[in-house]
């Protein structure tokens, strides 16, 4: 199987600090590979310098057999941002039709994208009138509308209701089957059970690269919300018994268990 | 990695161009605005100087200030309008994807001031009849001619918009951008006091501001019923510096950041 995103010790840094540190993986093209992680783990900033907006400090990504970034990559690649970017005052479908109308697509790829996520009833309303779920869906269907190889997309869930939620991963699932490959970030755990694969992202640093079915028949548990518990309780107490021989426990209490229910909470 | 890409796309500069249209055309109340405003405003300086008798063998206060204006009003306008326009598309990000879309800079910018420059002819064409019909304002030169530096004035100010956006963070930081791009240009411009009579200094900072050009060039109108040569070397000056100051403002949109 080819790739369709090679990353080689990428390290980016913001001001001083760094936030990436050094990360290496791949993500197989034609599937769907779910970023998972807490906030602030890193997962938009390496979205970004997948889409090649974000300044690296060092590595390399290649997309698509090129260098992130590089202009031949705009047509192909897709980018869906947390927040809607969208324009508030045009409708819905004057939206979709102009980030179509860059990709050299027309009224009836803007009207399917439309349908795809489930905003052909409000194609004529103002975006500025919708909720919060319904901008977030424009701004996913100006990506669709593109039908770009590689789509990347940061938390495109966040605030959609059950039933809306299935829909849009069915067409992910879908996109895939016919060859997009699709890079999306989430912190909900029902949702990683969903992706082809997994990688789980923590303070930067790459914690597992994984499938949801081998990352429970190592952990041990069906539950992958406790399987990634798991996971990060031994890498930090790999840390703890790297930085002081004899410190273990007390550095397992002072770090692990915060975090842990951190991850709970955020689920 | 982030090679600038310059080449042109009709396509795209037109979807750009339509895009800001439509946006305007939403926007009901600034629509009305941007047509309505200037006639109002050059209303009320018809009305200030109604009592006066003109200065004998000269033009009267009015015709040579209300002149004046006809170029100065959209170049504020679209200023203004463009500044806050640009740093919206900054801060909301939809500046960030556009730049991650076939779109060039340029097609973006050329897009804007072609969107503005349209939507300036539609104002000075309602704002020169106005004047010219309403309040009796005296042109020697025939009125497209007012209409076009009105026009080539408004697209100067939407490419300093475009370029001071760059260096607003917020909507309180841009708006303070035109009374210090606006004010010293108008100032100096000759309108106030005769350029000639300025200090030396002073005359030579007014060479150097595009406003002296495009004021220059109405007065010219105002005293010659055809273009003359003078004026088109002004109108040439003035979308010259639109043309650098758009060029700078592509300068200002970096695709990456950190």
């Amino acid at each position: 199987m080819t790739d369709a995103v090679t990353v080689t010790d990428l390290a980016v840094d913001r001001g001083t600090r760094r936030v990436l540190h050094g990360l290496s993986f791949s993500v197989p093209a034609g599937q769907v590979t779910g970023l998972l992680g807490p906030s602030g783990s890193g997962k938009t900033t390496l979205m970004r310098a997948v889409v090649g907006v974000q300044r690296t400090a060092g590595g390399a990504v290649a997309v698509l057999g090129r260098p992130a970034g590089c202009p031949s990559l705009r047509a192909r690649v897709g980018y869906v941002t947390q927040a809607p970017s969208v324009y508030a005052d045009l409708t819905v479908r004057e939206n979709v039709r102009h980030f179509g109308a860059l990709h050299g697509m027309g009224a009836r790829e803007s009207d399917a994208a439309l349908a795809d996520v489930g905003l052909l009833d409000a194609a004529g309303r103002l975006v500025r009138d919708l909720s919060g779920g319904q901008q977030g869906r424009v701004s996913l269907a100006c990506a669709l509308v593109a039908a770009p190889d590689l789509l990347v997309l940061d938390e495109p869930t966040v605030g959609l209701d059950p039933v809306l939620r299935a829909e849009l991963w069915a067409r992910f699932h879908a996109l895939a089957a016919a060859g997009t490959t699709l890079l999306v970030s989430s912190h909900v755990m029902d949702e990683a059970a969903r992706c082809d694969r997994l990688l789980l992202l923590r303070e930067g640093r790459l914690l597992t690269d994984s499938t949801p079915a081998r990352l429970r028949a190592e952990s041990g548990t069906d539950d992958l919300e406790e399987a990634f518990l798991r996971l990060i309780r031994s890498s930090e107490e790999a840390d703890a018994n790297e930085q002081g021989h004899g410190h273990r426990s007390e550095g397992r209490a002072r770090s692990g268990a915060p975090h842990g229910s951190e991850q709970v909470s955020r689920a | 990695m982030t090679a600038p890409t310059t080449h042109l796309s009709p396509a795209l500069t037109a979807a750009t161009t339509g895009r800001v249209l439509r946006q305007l055309r939403h926007d009901h109340r600034t629509m009305a605005m941007l047509l309505v405003l200037p006639s109002l405003l050059l209303g009320l300086l018809y009305l200030i100087w109604s009592d006066l008798p003109a200065p004998p063998g000269q033009p009267s206060t009015f015709d040579r200030v209300g002149l004046t204006m006809l170029g100065i009003l959209p170049f504020v306008v679209m200023f203004l309008v463009t500044s806050i326009a640009m740093l919206r598309e900054r801060t909301s990000g939809t500046l960030e994807r556009l730049l991650t879309t076939p779109l060039s800079r340029p097609d973006l910018l050329l897009g804007y001031g072609t969107a503005f420059g349209l939507a300036a002819a539609l104002q000075a064409t309602v704002t020169v009849t106005v004047a010219t019909t309403l309040y009796d304002l005296d042109v020697a030169g025939p009125p497209w001619a007012v209409v076009l530096i009105a026009v080539v004035n408004a697209v100067l100010g939407v490419a300093l918009g475009l370029l001071a956006s760059a260096f607003a963070r917020t909507e309180f930081q841009a708006v303070q951008f035109m009374p210090v791009v606006v004010l010293p240009q108008f100032f100096l411009c000759g309108l106030l006091v005769p350029r000639e009579q300025m200090p030396g200094w002073l005359q030579a900072v007014s060479d150097v501001l595009p406003l002296t050009y495009a004021v220059d060039g109405l007065q010219e109108l105002g005293r010659s019923a055809e273009p003359t040569g003078r004026m088109w070397v002004d109108v040439a000056v003035v979308a010259g510096a639109a043309l650098v100051a758009l060029a700078l403002a592509a300068a200002t949109l970096r695709r990456r950041t950190s």
